[in-house]
């Protein structure tokens, strides 16, 4: 689309366009064109040489062990954090959509955890399931249930997994809503006239027009829980024990941070970027064509 | 709702009410856990009730007197620090978003498409993957501890770009014309015409970046060392100083209510143009 009217002017749009630019050619391109620079040179440990050795960083990496263990925790981590988000606002989402009264209060109680900030959460998770003072690990402890993050992986998963969660349902839930209230009525109301209940109706009418909002909440949560997470995974449990939540995004800055191995951490970068990449393309192109039946 | 089902209509309201005290339950933990003395949350399990510790907890923190373990800087400062990092990047965001999108909107000029283009990718690259290299730029930059450290680079945005782009072309073209024909140069259409037009769009977009800046951490964390400098979510991690029972829990989690309470109290207040904003932003 392009507008038909148009100002006339030499430096007047430059002007306009330089702070952005700006910003981006300092802050963006050049530190990625770093990223990709030194993804392709070792360094030594204290800095004083460096040496071009081609695509050895990522050859060491994908034969890294450590590495590969990270990408799977990254893997079964987004996907819990996905689905299990995604299921939860989608079925309180549903219910609120049906309440006439006090849908507002629903609403607006429900909204505000994404106010929170990630590592806030973490904290948050993080003091309730405390092994020793949390009041969630004593009930379990009461039933029965031995809870202890710092020295079981899985409960450690479990962990940063019901934060992320926790912080991201309310936007689940605010685009879930949209999207069912854009159903028109006049379809739900003749599937009900041709006997199909509430149950029927979900599976064969709301759940697929809703495809499309799935979807993109799909690709947006595997975006958060590969990358917005390091807050939560830095309070709550700090990639252990040993390095079993130790996430992708964790892993760059501890390498690249604590390890001081600047190839590497660069060569993981550009993995990243990677990523992020293909799962913006994938969004543009299926959001764009929209899943539908 | 289509037809009457007093059974489903009590599974709703049973539904809601369970989600609303799930979602509510960490929080209130915490308020609790902000009232009591550190002794008193160390007992497993401490108590579900409030304590009469409030004023003494709050105080302590905000002006950072009294402290065990853990960083004892006073939260007061990091509320400020995390105030003006947020309003800036809020504002800053907003502000060259708006000109670089009337800029591509309305002129034509070499390369336009280019630059479209190149704000775009900016869109793909998040602090978190180039966090190295970045970092390097601003220390080269002598902008480590500074609040320009802390905001500028996370300031370029192709969300609000994009969002002022989308909105400035649906505004008619028969404004332009007129604002032309009245001998209205293109900066004062800009601020007569496009502005007034853009207030919703910018307010949604103001409270959305308000949290994105005041919820930053990986970026604080390497980029400040001066405690004086340190935003308070940031902080909070800091106070952790490691082991359950050592914490002094109860100030950790007042500081906690506190760094929520800004960004909680932005999006009840402004809840219309945030919800609005959000599913327009994203679409």
């Amino acid at each position: 689309m392009e507008k038909r009217v148009r100002f006339r002017s030499l430096t007047l749009p430059w002007l306009l366009l330089a702070p952005q630019l700006a910003v981006i050619a300092i802050f963006f391109f050049w530190p990625a064109g770093q990223a990709l620079l030194q993804s392709l040179q070792m360094q030594d440990a204290f800095g004083t040489s460096t040496e071009f050795v081609g695509l050895e960083n990522f050859r060491r990496l994908f034969g890294d062990e450590l590495y590969i263990e990270s990408f799977q925790t990254t893997a079964v981590f987004a996907l819990l954090v996905a689905c299990c988000g995604i299921g939860l606002a989608l079925l309180i989402a549903v219910f609120a959509d049906r309440v006439l009264r006090g849908a507002a209060l629903y609403k607006t109680l429900l909204v505000w955890p994404y106010a929170v900030a990630p590592a806030v959460a973490g904290v948050l998770w993080l003091f309730m399931f405390a092994p020793s003072i949390g009041m969630v690990s004593f009930w379990l402890r009461a039933s029965g249930f031995d809870w202890n993050h710092l020295l079981n992986p899985n409960h450690a998963m479990a962990l940063i997994v019901m934060a992320a969660v926790w912080k991201q349902i309310s936007y689940n839930f605010l685009f879930f809503l949209a999207g069912l209230q854009s159903i028109p009525k006049s379809l739900i109301e003749a599937a009900a006239i041709d006997g199909a209940g509430p149950w029927r109706r979900f599976w064969t009418i709301v759940f697929p027009l809703l495809s499309p909002t799935t979807f993109f909440l799909l690709v947006i949560n595997i975006v958060y829980a590969f990358f917005e997470t390091f807050a939560i995974v830095d309070a709550a449990t700090q990639g252990g024990p040993g390095k079993a939540t130790s996430i992708l995004v964790y892993k760059v800055y501890y390498d690249g941070f604590k390890g001081m191995d600047l190839g590497s951490s660069a060569a993981q970068s550009v993995v990243l970027m990677a990523i992020v990449i293909a799962l913006t393309v994938v969004q543009f192109r299926y959001v764009e064509k929209k899943v539908q039946y | 709702m289509v037809e009457r089902r007093p059974g489903l209509t009590v599974l709703t309201h049973l539904v809601l009410i369970v989600a609303v005290l799930v979602v509510a339950f960490p929080v209130y933990v915490t308020f609790v856990a902000s009232t009591q003395t550190a002794e008193q949350i160390v007992q497993a399990p401490m108590s579900l009730v409030p304590g009469d510790q409030l004023v003494h907890n709050y105080v302590a923190v905000i002006t950072g007197a009294d402290r065990g373990p853990g960083s004892a800087a006073p939260v007061g400062r990091m509320m400020w620090v995390s105030l003006v990092s947020a309003l800036v990047i809020a504002i800053g965001k907003i502000v060259i978003s708006l000109l670089s999108a009337f800029a591509i909107v309305y002129f034509r000029f070499p390369f336009r498409n280019l630059f479209f283009w190149a704000i775009f990718v900016t869109l793909m690259l998040p602090v978190e993957v180039r966090i190295a290299p970045t970092y390097q730029v601003v220390s080269d930059l002598g902008m480590l501890n500074t609040y320009a450290g802390l905001t500028v680079p996370l300031i370029a945005s192709a969300t609000a770009t994009f969002l002022f782009r989308q909105f400035f072309l649906t505004v008619p073209d028969e404004l332009a014309e007129a604002a032309r024909i009245d001998g209205a140069g293109p900066m004062r259409f800009f601020w007569d015409v496009l502005l007034p037009l853009s207030r919703t769009s910018i307010a949604a977009l103001f409270v959305i970046q308000f949290i994105y800046g005041w919820n930053q951490y990986l970026w604080p964390l390497l980029v400040t060392t001066d405690e004086n400098m340190y935003p308070v979510v940031m902080g909070i991690k800091r106070m952790i100083a490691g082991g359950d029972a050592v914490n002094e829990w109860n100030l950790v989690m007042a500081t906690a209510i506190l760094a929520m309470l800004p960004p909680a109290l932005v999006v009840l207040v402004m809840q219309k143009w945030f919800v609005k904003g959000l599913v327009e932003t994203e679409k």
